[in-house]
């Protein structure tokens, strides 16, 4: 079992990686959103896929048998939301680059390159 | 009653301040000059919390709030040591400078896209993370620095702007991605998130390759953060788009919080400086120090630019800090401490005095700029505090930092680490001057060209900064003694550790 997770977050990985190289931004942004969720996935994996056990106390007793580690499933869902949150500002950012620049080919978005590029002989003074 | 639980949580005002105040601004948003008001109170508040902070870790040694009453090892605790509470005061003298300084630099419309709520989110995040006890609580600081970050970069909407933030988002989200990787495996091994006792869970295994991993994982992420060869090329590439008080605020605050964690996290947990976890660290901290400080001082000579050639600046300042870091030993972790403090302070009025020659000459570019030592000797004279500490003349507090680090790396053995620290100071010192020589000095053959005034905020800004440099500069044996405390702080985590 922890084999199969453990194939799927590497497939994971190097699928959000090889859409990461790719010169267009939204397979940049859907890699990046990939690679959270394969980071997901190996935190989920880190808490040891051991017992389906409740983390409760049986009645009588006051010491925690073997059983499921709540904590990693907490982290999982505050990256979640940490994630989603940082892929709206990043489509935000391709939204507008797309409107200012008129393409989504990072290999043509070099505006910041431009803007006081040693190379250009007389630089336009910004602002 | 009421002041009692004030005192109570003193680790948590620095944060907690910025945070209500980016709430107040955002009411308030309307009016462009009750949101500033609201900003600069929230911004004296939280430096006064840091200073009562200060002299509370002073004089018990440590700070600590747990959240809902749960202590260590589990809920999430605020640990503010010496370290923490001095990097906190800092951030709030560095934000008192930039706040001042916003209000020649940052008019309505800027506001109204938002600049004072996320700066205070920003500086929320940055005390968080100097701040936290607990790894993934540092993770979510970094995340939300980096959020505030990209709207502050991107505050007039131009097409650089926009570039550059989405170069910087990108590459950070790739970072924290490691960094992530690293805390899963962390508590894959040891069952714990509180940095305090994982240095204690840590003392004495076996290294395995988990742990390796998740050492390597986590130096890749906050180098990435920190900008350190071969990971910070989204660092000049975005830093020079942004308006320039906040790549002032981002230039000395962000990049230091990167190294703090790696200093916290490597150090505390892995036990570098003491009874290493993780073989192999140093070595490779030191190769990555010595790395970085050729290529970005090289890449800074070729600029022409003030804001790219500053930007280069702050990565290879940053490799001084991994340089006292790689030694491995209490002093060169202290030194890296008043290096840090030096730093932070100095880069920033950098960038404000950059600010100011744009202001002067309407242009950043150098070739355009020459002349403002005969019609602004003032502000000549407050430049020149800041160029001369980053290059380490004494008596300021550059100096010293880069005394105590090439100091300490002779007493550790590592002389050739040293030799680079110094050619490279020397490089430092060359392109400062060229700077110098050709936006202070030298004659224009557009003699018409109007020198305008520079705004009395922007002064007082960099007053602040300058009086600040002088006096870590004078005061040094204070701050290096506190310093040495604060690094036995870090690489004894008993002390701290288990917290009560």
């Amino acid at each position: 079992m922890n084999a199969l997770y453990a194939l799927l977050a590497a497939s994971l990985f190097g699928c959000a990686l090889y859409m990461m190289l790719s010169r267009n931004l939204v397979r940049l942004l859907l890699g990046l959103s990939l690679l959270a969720t394969a980071v997901n996935i190996m935190l989920f994996l880190a808490g040891h896929l051991r017992s389906v056990r409740p983390p409760l106390i049986a009645e009588g007793t006051d010491t925690l048998r073997e059983s499921a580690d709540p904590l990693p499933q907490a982290l999982i869902l505050t990256a979640i939301v940490i994630g989603f949150a940082l892929t709206v500002v990043l489509s935000a950012l391709a939204l507008r680059a797309y409107r200012a620049h008129g393409t989504l080919n990072t290999g043509e978005i070099r505006s910041a390159e431009h803007l006081g590029d040693p190379s250009a002989h007389e630089a336009g003074g910004d602002r | 009653m009421i002041a009692d639980a004030i005192a109570r949580g003193a680790a948590v005002w620095p944060v907690a301040i910025p945070l209500i105040g980016a709430a107040l601004t955002l009411l308030v948003r309307r009016s462009p000059r009750i949101q500033r008001g609201v900003m600069e109170g929230g911004v004296m508040l939280m430096l006064g919390a840091s200073v009562s902070l200060l002299v509370r870790v002073a004089r018990d040694d440590v700070a600590v709030m747990a959240f809902g009453g749960w202590g260590a090892p589990f809920g999430i605790t605020f640990v503010a040591d010496r370290l923490g509470a001095a990097l906190s005061l800092v951030t709030g003298i560095v934000a008192l400078a930039v706040a001042i300084y916003a209000r020649a630099d940052i008019r309505a419309r800027r506001r109204k896209a938002g600049f004072d709520p996320l700066f205070l989110g920003m500086l929320a995040a940055v005390n968080g993370a100097f701040l936290t006890g607990d790894l993934f609580n540092l993770y979510v600081w970094f995340e939300l620095m980096l959020v505030a970050a990209v709207g502050l970069v991107s505050l007039d909407r131009r097409p650089a702007q926009i570039d550059g933030a989405i170069r910087y988002a990108a590459m950070s989200m790739v970072g924290a991605s490691f960094i992530l990787i690293g805390i899963g495996l962390l508590y894959g091994e040891t069952g714990t998130l509180d940095i305090a006792h994982l240095g204690v869970t840590l003392v004495g295994k076996e290294p395995t390759l988990t742990l390796g991993t998740s050492a390597f994982m986590l130096l890749a992420g906050f180098a990435l953060k920190a900008g350190l060869f071969p990971l910070f090329f989204w660092l000049p590439a975005s830093y020079h788009t942004a308006p320039i008080s906040v790549t002032a605020a981002l230039a000395g605050l962000l990049t230091k919080v990167g190294f703090y964690a790696c200093l916290r996290v490597l150090v505390v947990v892995f036990g570098v400086g003491g009874k290493e976890v993780v073989p192999g660290i140093p070595p490779l901290a030191a190769l990555l120090a010595a790395a970085t400080m050729i290529v970005s001082v090289l890449a800074a000579l070729a600029q022409v630019d003030i804001r790219r050639l500053l930007a280069f600046h702050i990565v290879g300042q940053v490799a001084y800090l991994m340089m006292g870091l790689a030694l491995a030993s209490s002093v060169g972790i202290a030194s890296a401490i008043v290096y840090m403090m030096h730093t932070m302070l100095v880069q920033t009025g950098l960038f404000l005095g950059a600010g100011a020659i744009a202001r002067a000459h309407g242009s950043y570019d150098l070739r355009q700029a020459p002349g403002l030592v005969r019609d602004r000797p003032l502000f000549t004279a407050l430049f020149a505090v800041m160029a001369l500490s980053l290059s380490g003349v004494p008596p300021l507090s550059g100096f010293w930092a880069k005394f105590v680090v090439i100091d300490a790396a002779f007493r550790a053995d590592a002389a050739w680490l040293a030799v680079v620290a110094l050619i490279v100071g020397f490089l430092t010192l060359y392109s400062m001057s060229t700077l110098w020589s050709d936006s202070f000095w030298g004659t224009t053959s557009r003699q018409t060209r109007v020198i305008r005034t520079i705004p009395p905020a922007m002064m007082y800004a960099m007053i602040l900064l300058g009086a600040c440099t002088i006096g870590i500069g004078l005061a040094i044996d204070v701050v290096f003694t506190f310093a040495t405390d604060a690094a036995s702080q870090l690489t004894h985590p008993m002390s701290v550790g288990m917290t009560r």
